[in-house]
């Protein structure tokens, strides 16, 4: 009787052709429950930086701003973009400096409010020369 | 409708939204090595200190006038010039940034806007979020937004910055009031020519015969023609074309004689092509190599020479490049002169994907490899970590950048301080 031949199959080794890419990997055990509510993670940038456009960064310089947290170092975020209105802390150019402070709007006049008791307040008037520069949306700072 | 969208004096009002106690002053911005005059505050304009003028001949006008001078701040502007184009794309899909403080915006399909209060509208949120003026000039063909800017430009007070050429009057008008060298596309060489027939103004252009526009100005001039009889010839450039010559050249701080320094010059300003080549993806195949004594110096001797050297395959390394810069140099170099400036040009640009082979002699392969992984190096770890061994020695070349001004937008700790 022939013998029968047995052909052996042999996986060829040196070629990569072919090969599938599998982003998971296969596993074999059970697939993970949570793959299928995957979100992406927390970015504080996307968070506190609402308009990409209009946001500038500034440094706060002195305690005038103590009591609305904002301390000396501290990083604040501005928006140019927001509009002023009363209430909301600006960062304002008046009579050739930067400075941060509160606005108020009070029987049509305007002030600048420190939230400091060892400042006063600034009445805005004619001469000053305002320029209300953005509106500040957060503060950071390193603890 | 085409409009022309142009920041007012751009970088000098990048450094005013960052310092506004230079409103209403004369600010100039110098160029790379605070060479001459780039940018000047209408304030300066007034002062007669021209586009181009050399900061050492200036200096007594500028102390005299106390006129406020800037290194330029090159992050700066391209921060703010990117924050300014986002904006403008919001208001339309069809965009073409012309160049860093110009961009061309398409409107269609806006039959039933009020073009005028858009603009007012896109000039009042790019100034309100930037703190960035812009002039805005509409027409129905890029020729025409480009003339209605002028006019926004000329006339500020009347126009507030925002002119729609909407009419045939309104064009004619304006067409007689361009004088022709100041037509967009003419030229120095065209102007002249076309004054020698009396034609003076844009008007007097368009009034000619097309078949003799054509004849003497070729097609690109019977173009503009059309564009400023208001057909819309020309469309928005979308994607940016490449490059088709790039240089780098600088004037030297103090003057160089040395062979051995004046070849560190050029093989770095040959390094500094080939990075550009690179990141457009091109390849070169001749470079322009020049140098000049000091033309201000009227006394001393007086030297000016440039050589053209082909490379014999096209090539984007930094040392094939350097390498044949380098070969030029050594041919128009002559000691005993003071060199005052120096530059090296690449020409014959072609994209890496028609790269042609040549029969004999052909980039060896290493480079392409060695250049990739330097481009990534710098990427991670900074410019000009990664140098040839004939550039740089000792450091000897800061840019001269005296009044720079901060980068206000890019670097954490140069940010504004508010008390």
């Amino acid at each position: 009787m022939k013998k029968e031949k047995l052909s052996f199959l042999i996986p060829k080794k040196e070629n990569n052709l072919g090969q599938w890419l599998i982003d998971q990997g296969i596993s074999a055990g059970f697939p993970s429950p949570a793959d299928d509510f995957k979100e992406v993670r927390i970015s504080l940038d996307k968070e506190l930086v609402k308009n990409e456009e209009a946001t500038f960064y500034a440094r706060v310089s002195g305690d005038s701003m103590q009591g609305a947290g904002l301390e000396n170092g501290d990083l604040l975020i501005i928006d140019r973009s927001i509009e002023p209105s009363n209430n909301k802390i600006a960062v304002c150019f008046i009579d050739g400096e930067f400075t941060v402070k509160r606005i108020k709007i009070e029987s049509k006049k305007l002030y600048l409010i420190p939230e400091n008791k060892k400042y006063s307040p600034i009445e805005i008037n004619e001469e000053n020369e305002l320029i209300i520069w953005g509106i500040v949306t957060y503060v950071i700072k390193k603890l | 409708m085409f409009a022309l969208i142009d920041c007012n004096n751009f970088y000098a009002s990048c450094e005013r939204v960052f310092n506004p106690i230079l409103n209403k002053k004369p600010i100039v911005i110098l160029s790379n090595n605070d060479g001459c005059v780039i940018s000047r505050s209408n304030e300066a304009k007034v002062l007669g200190i021209p586009m181009g003028a050399p900061a050492f001949k200036y200096q007594s006008i500028f102390k005299k006038n106390n006129v406020y001078v800037f290194s330029s701040n090159f992050p700066l502007y391209g921060d703010i010039s990117s924050r300014i184009m986002n904006i403008l794309s919001s208001f339309t899909p069809n965009i073409e940034i012309y160049s860093i403080d110009e961009a061309f915006l398409k409107f269609q399909g806006f039959n039933n806007y009020d073009l005028e209060k858009y603009c007012k509208k896109i000039q009042k949120k790019v100034l309100k979020w930037t703190g960035i003026p812009v002039s805005i000039g509409v027409g129905s063909s890029k020729s025409l937004a480009k003339v209605a800017n002028k006019i926004c430009k000329k006339f500020p007070e009347q126009t507030n910055g925002v002119y729609i050429i909407d009419s045939n009057k309104k064009r004619l008008k304006a067409l007689k009031w361009l004088e022709i060298e100041s037509v967009w596309g003419i030229g120095f060489r065209n102007s002249k020519k076309l004054k020698e027939i009396k034609v003076k103004n844009a008007y007097d252009f368009t009034s000619l015969n097309d078949s003799w526009v054509r004849k003497k100005m070729t097609v690109v001039g019977l173009k503009l023609k059309k564009e400023l009889e208001g057909e819309s010839i020309l469309d928005l450039e979308e994607i940016r074309a490449k490059k088709k010559a790039i240089a780098t050249t600088r004037s030297f701080e103090n003057t160089i004689s040395k062979f051995k320094h004046i070849e560190e010059r050029i093989s770095t300003f040959a390094v500094c092509c080939a990075e550009k080549l690179r990141a457009q993806n091109s390849n070169c195949s001749s470079i322009y190599v020049f140098i000049k004594s000091n033309k201000f110096k009227k006394l001393e001797y007086q030297y000016r020479k440039g050589i053209i050297v082909t490379v014999p395959f096209s090539t984007n390394s930094n040392i094939v490049i350097s390498k044949y810069a380098i070969i030029g140099l050594e041919k128009i170099f002559k000691s005993g002169i003071k060199y005052k400036k120096a530059g090296v040009i690449v020409m014959g640009i072609s994209s890496d994907k028609n790269y042609q082979m040549t029969l004999f002699e052909n980039e060896k392969t290493k480079h392409k490899k060695l250049m990739k992984t330097i481009d990534f190096i710098q990427k991670k770890e900074g410019q000009n970590k990664i140098k040839l061994a004939n550039q740089d020695l000792k450091k000897r070349w800061k840019m001269k950048q005296e009044k720079l001004s901060f980068n206000y937008t890019t670097k954490l700790d140069e940010i504004i301080t508010v008390k």
